[in-house]
């Protein structure tokens, strides 16, 4: 017998706030998966709003890859602001 | 730069406390481990809604059979959500099912009792709950990310179910002469049961020397169990109530509670599945699974229909 | 068992009469249906399903509880009654002839496809029956319906998509669908019958409640592609208290510490 696919929900607690992943669920359609999302994630006014998606369509970066995807970032202390030394009496910047 | 090993890499993160995720590398023991305990969890809360969910249609006030369904419900959702973090090691929802309708997985033994009068759900609450709790929350902090998300969400919801329980043991006990007798059979029936949730003694148990290693338990069954125990001891004299235990007595040396000794026979029968209410509870559980299949068909056949999937 | 309703005084001409029962009849349709649901917790083809009925059953059970708080404080404003009343004593302390539920919530749960078309069939009634409440000239009873409107809305999606996609799904569900309609279609009729509001000086336009409702319920069904009966036998009484002994039953279990333990508090 054929299971009902895997979804992943991503909820947006309040209004300003990003979509965060909270977890999967199953359902055999978009809509149901939207219900069964409300019905199980937000039981407790966790959210005003959902977003699913079938869990195959994920496509994820690897662990392996981890290393060059991201270890380049690391000395590039200039994007941040705390690399700068400024006179304490510039204000407002 | 030299390429670590795999298992050097998944070593040094468990050592520095970073969590495993889905799709990092990770020890096929570890893996299987895992899925083991996790779905075992996730059968517990879903076989535990059974007891108390025998008492939803006859829970004396609109209040507390509110509370009860919202209560019985939140363990459809933890059983849902252990279920989901099980998945992510690779393994479906409906091969897990299989296993526990097979008798190939466990679940707490624990739910194996029966729920005899309104006060077992007090008692539930209180003890059961309260046990539960005590093993979950060094499960927030688990190494498997999931898993510890799963278990966070899980403990922030079922903040409440003990407390629901207590109270009503609490109002139990100020109540009729029949109301107290209630209370007290029930928490005598539930006690020694519930400190064997914390599994066997540390000398034998064969799983907790890896676990810990592995940072999937924090704290041995023992650790767990005594400091349960300090807390019950306490607790039952709010209740007017007794626990079911000559040797219960308050050592000033250790700072701990001393307790009996547990029977550890009864606990190995239930186990192996000759507690009073196992087969009921397998057999409840494949029959709604069973009785269900032609909804899950049907809805299936639908989005095939309608999506064009 | 003692009924509550002897420790109060409400003769038919009171006032107040007709403005309370009306409320006990709202409490009790939604009391019976939510208990029928309740029953499936644990039992539901799917954990995601399992849980979103329960949710439907705490709305409901919330519904009933506003309105039986709002009975009994209209029975203490009305010095009706010599001892405090609260909203366990209309739900615990009744017997089965004193409720008012209409007859389709109380039908036992069947399949989940009964429960689902059940539901589907008395929350759109409740729905534009909850539509007009809310500005009806009783404000307590047009809060309720406005707070109530809200959950409702969400149970008549639900169970309508339900509703069709068991009707559209496999020849198996079809089958049991249509069967399903057949058996509760009899206990349609009574929801648009009305009756008991305009005793209660509520004035709502049923002939508009009952157009909405088969409008929806038809529409529903075709999409469904199941076949509304043609049969036009249909039963009544559930408002006058004559009700099918699938009320007495759940009475029996949910009152079952009520009558063995009388008067005492849990």
């Amino acid at each position: 017998m054929n299971e009902w696919p895997l979804w992943e929900v991503f909820i947006r607690s309040k209004q300003g706030l990003d979509h965060k992943h909270v977890g999967s669920l199953h359902a055999a359609d978009a809509q149901m998966a939207i219900e069964n999302a409300r019905d199980v994630y937000t039981r407790r006014m966790e959210g005003v709003s959902i977003w699913v998606v079938e869990s195959k369509h994920i496509h994820a970066s690897s662990p392996d890859e981890a290393g060059s995807l991201f270890d380049p970032a690391n000395d590039k202390a200039y994007r941040h602001p705390t690399f700068y030394d400024l006179p304490d009496e510039v204000k407002y910047m | 730069m030299q390429q670590a090993e795999p298992e050097i890499i998944f070593d040094d993160k468990i050592e520095q406390e970073i969590k495993i995720e889905p799709k990092d590398w990770m020890p096929e023991k570890y893996r299987q481990t895992l899925i083991r305990q996790i779905s075992q969890h996730a059968h517990s809360e879903i076989v535990g809604m059974l007891p108390e969910g025998n008492w939803i249609t006859r829970a004396p006030s609109l209040r507390r059979k509110a509370i009860l369904l919202a209560k019985v419900q939140d363990e459809a959702g933890h059983g849902l959500y252990l279920y989901s973090a099980a998945e992510t090691l690779g393994i479906g929802r409906e091969e897990m099912y299989d296993q526990l309708h097979t008798g190939k997985a466990k679940y707490s033994s624990i739910f194996n009792y029966p729920t005899l009068t309104w006060a077992d759900i007090g008692a539930i609450g209180w003890l059961v709950d309260g046990a539960a709790i005590m093993n979950q929350v060094p499960l927030c902090r688990a190494s498997y990310g999931p898993y510890a998300r799963a278990m966070v969400r899980i403990c922030k919801e079922e903040s409440f179910h003990q407390r629901q329980g207590f109270e009503i043991l609490l109002t139990l006990g100020k109540g009729s002469k029949e109301q107290r007798d209630m209370a007290q059979d029930a928490i005598n029936r539930w006690w020694w049961p519930s400190i064997m949730m914390f599994g066997p003694p540390d000398d034998s148990s064969p799983h907790t020397i890896q676990n810990t290693k592995w940072k999937i338990k924090r704290f041995t069954n023992d650790e767990l169990r005594q400091r349960f125990v300090d807390i019950c001891a306490e607790q039952v004299k709010v209740l007017g109530l007794e626990l079911p235990d000559n040797d219960l007595k308050w050592n000033e040396e250790r700072g701990h509670y001393d307790f009996g000794e547990i029977n550890w026979d009864e606990f190995w029968e239930v186990v192996k599945g000759n507690g009073p209410c196992n087969k009921e509870r397998l057999e409840t559980r494949q029959k709604a699974w069973d009785n269900g299949a032609w909804v899950r068909e049907a809805a299936s056949a639908f989005a095939e229909k309608r999506n064009g999937l | 068992m003692e009924s509550i309703l002897d420790k109060i005084q409400l003769p038919g001409s009171h006032p107040a009469a007709g403005i309370i029962h009306y409320t006990l009849h709202l409490a009790d349709n939604a009391l019976v249906i939510a208990h029928r649901n309740s029953e499936w917790c644990g039992h539901g083809p799917i954990l995601e399903q399992d849980i979103a009925l329960a949710n439907i059953a705490l709305d409901l059970v919330g519904q009933a509880r506003n309105f039986y708080q709002y009975a009994a404080a209209l029975i203490a404003e009305n010095n009706l009654s010599s001892i405090t009343i609260t909203e366990d004593d209309f739900a615990y302390l009744r017997a089965a002839d004193e409720f008012k539920n209409f007859l389709l919530t109380e039908q036992s749960n069947g399949h989940w496809g009964t429960t689902i078309l059940r539901q589907f069939l008395f929350s759109t009634y409740q729905y534009f029956l909850y539509r007009q409440l809310q500005h009806c000239s009783n404000e307590h009873l047009a809060a309720i319906a406005q707070k109530a409107l809200k959950e409702v809305t969400y149970h008549v999606r639900w169970s309508s998509e339900w509703v069709i996609r068991l009707g559209d799904g496999t020849a198996e569900s079809h089958q049991k669908m249509q069967d399903a309609l057949n058996e509760l279609w009899p206990f349609t009729d009574e929801l648009l019958t009305g009756g008991l509001a305009s005793a209660a000086n509520i004035s709502l336009d049923d002939t508009l409640i009952k157009t909405e409702w088969t409008e929806k319920i038809t529409s529903v069904i075709a999409d469904a592609t199941l076949h509304l009966p043609t049969s036009r036998q249909y039963v009544y009484g559930g408002t006058e208290g004559k009700h099918t002994p699938h009320l007495t039953a759940m009475l029996k279990d949910m009152q079952y510490l009520q009558r063995t333990y009388p008067g005492v508090e849990w």
